[in-house]
């Protein structure tokens, strides 16, 4: 797992209180995950400031499952 | 329209003198003082260092991490004390019509450390707004109320009432009323404040308003005595269960009191200040006896809003003497504040519950830290100064006020069928 994957993943587990097994790629926030609109709002905020990258609306609304959150942030972070 | 009787069934309370009504009244009876130096932050360049904390709170026992995380510390206490109340009422909501159950819920601020810390953080930045999502429904003061109904599925009236330091005798003095009218068969009220942190500590000492005696915490607290320097602050919740007689019948519940009557009022001269001779106080009480059907004969206990400060416990004094006269020597008379502190929004929560527990145990807590008489008071009234006293309590009134100048008296009494 790469070292974006495991803090996404640990940001996740924290905010919204999940067992970290649950936290599969294909893991929908909202559908399986129990985050509610907020909940992804603030996921999103975290990711940014735990990369320190700024997640276009736009994009942040494609961004709804696990595996999209690190793919996304692979993508635009600058290692 | 003929009003219904209106009756206490189930108490709940997280204080500074301990997290539950057993330990609380535990500590009210024997004088115990709940301030200590403050541990929720460093307030080492503060005038005043010390406060009347909740001790040992852990918001784990009562919601997950993940909903403790959601709530600002007020919320937490309120949903604690609600817990208690409602385990202590045994209501039993599946079996209850829950679209005719209530929460009605005072706090004078609401979520100031959420507040607090939001703004805090966007000062520190360039000006780009990262507020986080949560800022808002954490802060509101009604949201209170709103975590209690989803808690429990409670589809009855829902909102909060603020009046500063008054808020949740207003919002008991409201929950009696719609019982009364019929409008409701059972409602959760009472109120929660959790204001120990820097604004609180530094908004209310830029007032002036605060006891500095950080040499001595345990005796800053002295209504009535002629060094008291200031409010101690206090933090905390109390929820009580009032009920409509007949619902409370039908379902075999016990009753710890009835509500006899409420009274409301306001100053009407200035922000923070009482008025000198009691006005506003004095208009509150009356009401509240008037509301009772009681002459002012029947009150064998006033807990006194009492703060602790050099003006408010000198004209609270005169209301009380003006307005029942040579019963006003009978009276017992004390402030719970003393041991508590000020639970501001509440403090009319706890309160109530200490008058509740009097009438039903014929016990008055003291007024602790008497130390030298003040000769602006009249020191023949009988303050129940440093020791609980025992005498048969009928009915107790509780007087909170507010700055903004509301007042809010209430009163209950010994239920008899």
């Amino acid at each position: 797992m790469s070292d974006i994957a495991s803090r996404v993943k640990a940001i996740i587990v924290e905010k919204l209180g999940v067992d970290e097994n649950e936290v599969t790629p294909e893991a929908s926030f909202t559908n399986d995950l129990g985050a509610d609109s907020l909940d992804t709002v603030e996921l999103i905020m975290e990711f940014e400031k735990e990369f320190n990258v700024a997640i276009p609306d736009d994009q942040a609304e494609n961004i709804s499952t696990v595996g999209q959150a690190i793919s996304y942030l692979e993508k635009n972070v600058n290692n | 329209m003929e009003l219904k009787r209106v009756v206490v069934t189930g108490l709940g309370a997280l204080t500074p003198l301990g997290n539950t009504v057993a330990a609380y009244w535990d500590g009210l009876i024997n004088g115990v003082s709940g301030a200590a130096p403050i541990t929720h932050f460093d307030a080492s360049k503060f005038k005043t260092q010390f406060a009347c904390e909740v001790k040992g709170f852990d918001p784990h026992e009562f919601m997950d991490r993940k909903e403790a995380r959601k709530v600002d510390p007020f919320v937490q206490y309120a949903i604690a004390s609600t817990d208690e109340a409602v385990k202590d009422a045994g209501l039993e909501f599946d079996k209850l019509d829950t679209n005719r159950i209530g929460v009605i819920w005072g706090s004078g601020i609401g979520g100031l450390k959420t507040f607090f810390e939001e703004v805090a953080s966007f000062a520190k930045g360039d000006g780009t707004p990262r507020f986080n999502p949560f800022f808002i429904p954490k802060m509101l003061v009604d949201i209170a109320p709103g975590h209690i109904s989803m808690r429990y599925g409670l589809r009855g009236p829902n909102f909060s009432a603020v009046s500063a330091c008054a808020s949740s005798t207003n919002a008991m003095i409201d929950a009696f009323n719609y019982i009364r009218m019929g409008m409701a068969d059972v409602i959760i009220t009472g109120g929660s404040e959790a204001t120990i942190n820097e604004a609180g500590i530094g908004g209310f000492n830029a007032m002036h308003a605060l006891s500095t005696r950080n040499d001595d915490p345990k005796t800053a607290s002295r209504p009535f005595d002629k060094d008291r320097d200031g409010f101690v602050s206090g933090e905390g919740s109390g929820a009580i269960i009032l009920e409509s007689l007949e619902h409370a019948l039908a379902r075999g519940a016990k009753i710890y009191a009835e509500v006899a009557g409420g009274g409301m009022s306001a100053d009407a001269h200035h922000i923070t200040a009482s008025h000198p001779e009691g006005l506003g106080a004095k208009l509150a009480m009356s009401k509240a006896i008037a509301d009772a059907k009681f002459s002012y004969a029947d009150v064998d206990y006033i807990n006194v809003h009492g703060t602790s400060t050099p003006v408010g416990d000198i004209s609270e004094t005169k209301a009380i003497i003006d307005l029942f006269g040579d019963h006003a020597y009978k009276l017992n008379i004390s402030s719970t504040k003393s041991m508590t502190g000020h639970l501001l929004g509440a403090a009319g929560a706890i309160e109530a519950i200490a008058s509740i527990l009097s009438v039903k145990n014929d016990i008055v807590p003291p007024t602790i830290n008497h130390f030298t008489d003040d000769p602006e008071i009249d020191n023949n009234l009988n303050f129940t100064f440093n020791a609980a006293q025992k005498r048969v309590v009928n009915a107790a009134l509780s007087n909170t006020f507010g700055f903004g100048g509301h007042n809010a008296s209430i009163i209950v009494k010994k239920y008899h069928s």
